[in-house]
């Protein structure tokens, strides 16, 4: 008599994808009985209609966008590990783990993994630039039928002074570190879990 | 020496004796306590197999994690301020709106929260057992224990399958057969006030039938309080067992749509003896006229109480959802209901996405047994100045109260329909104002 849900995800599976995420071993499993559960075709892979089914994150403005982080460059199926991968963006950064093995390359929740997850949110063709156009259209996003075209360009415009040091008229990713440096990234972009 | 031959005809005798000694105490409202036997035993099997689980899962030091707690810690903080808090570090530009790019982390984190854990979807699937109740229906996060517990379960299935289900099957088929034979035969009379106790009797003689059918123990609480004649009772909705539950301890007008086959043949039996009210499918479109015809029961101060669940419905028990508002437009007065069933014995919540009536009345004969608490509300009224949303939001957060349920205000059609875009446009809307102020002054 094995349970259904859990026996799909192997051992080696979670000691992987612990060692990638540092997530713990309990909090796999639930996020596994998550996606299990978000899973209606039963294949092992999410969609984007899945995520959608959510209420609350068919609510959010920038729900697309944010179900778009989930999925990889022209794929539209995310497997466990990939799923697990973007939600460790929003691991809260502890103390213990700043000195952690140097070689393991720097962990998906350091803040600037979790001001890339943000980065792309804006960044809609993925060519590593936020440019006007782009940023329009998610202020559109946020904003829906409330503001004009003309004041929105105006924000646009603005935001893109401000940040645009090399003058090439848009965000690039080291522009956008510097305009948010001051933001508390780590408290503002994790989730912490109850055990 | 004793044959096959000699034994069948035994255990068929065994077997109808069983079935009188259960149907006709309870046809008056009286018991033997064989089912009060069943329980105690059964209760205390499912308290030595928790023991058992508890003991293994202590040794093999395995943490099973608890899934009533919340995964994640969520904070109510509203959308103006997690953003006024995220730009503070950051000098407000003088003209031309106020946006930060770090605006976008309020949403995002919203977002992946939701995705992580939702106050809503869980609601259509049925709630997880912290212990394992030896059904293996229940049995998903739980791995193999031991010997004993494996040969107990096997036991019980063999009784829940050969003994249980049998049983309540006949005793359902009497008292399904009883219902259409006894309505139609009270409908022969002319309309007077014997009439009407003759088939408050058949209805409720064959309600109790059926409630023994699923082995049913209902604890009803504060009495004094049950529906009256000319009024409404509202309950939430967990299955269409919600019926057999609440009209066992009285009689209710049905409201419901027509259906075909055998629900049709039942529901035109039930009409001839008292007045229930069902609908055309393409009646119920027509929201008018629906009303009407429920004010128009609802008037006619000797005609029972009808029995409405507004969430529209079935959810899993754990949560009330929004109370549609028709309802609550109707006048009189409403008496809510609060129904919790006790998941231990078995999970009565209908997943219509997922099991079909017959698949569904299946699992709940071979269940352990139906265990639910029943609260009855004090009646309540519209109040001066009180909308129906607001009326049957107030209506609702009693029931939830009382249930111990949590109070959500989505929508229970969420089940299979797209949430509206009307919430979206909300949060649009609040976010815009943060942009770019109205008034000049600040």
């Amino acid at each position: 008599m094995g349970s259904r849900a859990s026996s799909l995800l192997r051992e080696e599976d979670i000691e992987e994808i612990k060692k990638e995420t540092g997530f713990s071993h309990s909090q796999i499993t639930r996020l596994y009985s998550r996606f299990h559960s978000l899973d209606k075709g039963e294949n092992g892979a999410l969609s984007r209609e899945d995520f959608q089914r959510i209420p609350e994150l068919a609510i959010n403005p920038l729900g697309d966008r944010i179900i778009n982080a989930f999925f990889p460059e022209g794929e539209d199926q995310v497997n466990f590990r990939g799923f697990m991968r973007t939600l460790a963006h929003f691991r809260p950064v502890e103390d213990n783990e700043k000195n952690k093995d140097p070689n393991s390359g720097e962990p998906l929740n350091s803040r600037n993994n979790k001001l890339l997850f943000a980065f792309r949110l804006y960044d809609l063709d993925r060519d590593d630039k936020i440019s006007r156009d782009e940023l329009l259209q998610v202020l559109r996003m946020m904003v829906g039928v409330n503001i004009s075209d003309e004041q929105l360009g105006s924000i646009a415009d603005r935001t893109i002074q401000e940040a645009d040091t090399n003058g090439d008229m848009s965000i690039s990713f080291s522009e956008f570190i510097k305009v948010l440096e001051k933001v508390d990234v780590e408290q503002k972009m994790s989730i912490r879990f109850l055990h | 020496i004793r044959r096959m031959e000699d034994v069948w005809p035994m255990l068929r005798m065994a077997f109808v004796v069983l079935v009188l000694l259960i149907m006709l105490p309870a046809m008056f409202g009286l018991s033997l306590g064989i089912t009060e036997a069943y329980m105690k035993i059964l209760i205390k099997t499912l308290e030595w197999a928790t023991l058992k689980i508890q003991k293994n899962s202590e040794e093999k030091k395995t943490l099973k994690p608890s899934s009533s707690n919340g995964l994640i810690q969520r904070d109510d903080s509203s959308l103006e301020k997690e953003i006024v808090e995220l730009r503070r570090n950051r000098p407000r530009p003088v003209e031309g709106g106020d946006f930060a790019l770090s605006d976008v982390f309020y949403f995002s984190r919203r977002g992946v929260e939701s995705i992580m854990e939702d106050e809503v979807t869980h609601r259509f699937s049925s709630e997880e057992l912290a212990s394992w109740n030896l059904l293996t229906r229940t049995n998903n996060n739980f791995h193999y224990i031991s010997l004993r517990l494996t040969i107990l379960w096997g036991v019980g299935v063999c009784i829940r399958y050969g003994i249980l289900l049998p049983l309540r099957v006949t005793l359902a088929a009497i008292g399904i057969s009883w219902l259409v034979v006894g309505t139609t035969g009270v409908g022969f009379l002319p309309s007077c006030r014997l009439k009407d106790w003759l088939s408050e009797l058949v209805h409720v003689m064959c309600y109790r039938i059926c409630a023994r059918g699923l082995s049913a123990t209902i604890h009803y609480h504060n009495r004094e309080n049950k529906p009256k004649k000319g009024g409404i009772c509202v309950a939430n909705h967990t299955s269409p067992i919600d019926v057999v539950i609440l009209a066992n301890d009285g009689g209710y007008a049905m409201v419901g749509q027509v259906h075909g086959g055998l629900m049709g043949v039942i529901q035109r039996a039930m009409v001839r003896a008292c007045p229930h009210i069902w609908f055309e499918r393409a009646e119920m479109k027509d929201r008018h006229l629906v009303t009407k015809r429920l004010r128009d029961h609802v008037n006619d101060k000797n005609k029972l109480p009808i029995l409405i669940f507004p969430e529209g419905t079935c959810i899993n028990n754990t949560s009330v959802m929004m109370f549609k508002k028709g309802s609550f437009e109707i006048g009189g007065t409403i008496y809510p209901v609060a129904i919790k069933y006790d998941p231990q014995f078995g999970d009565a919540f209908w997943n219509s996405g997922k099991y079909n009536m017959v698949s569904y009345l299946l699992r709940m004969m071979t269940s352990w047994a139906i265990v639910c608490n029943v609260w009855y509300l004090p009646p309540m009224t519209q109040q001066e100045g009180e909308d129906a949303v607001q009326f049957a939001n107030r209506v609702k957060s009693a029931i939830a109260h009382q249930g111990g349920l949590v109070d959500l205000s989505w929508d229970g059609g969420l089940k299979r329909a797209k949430v509206k875009d009307t919430f979206r446009q909300e949060q649009q809307k609040i976010y815009s104002h943060m942009l770019v102020r109205d008034d000049s002054s600040d």
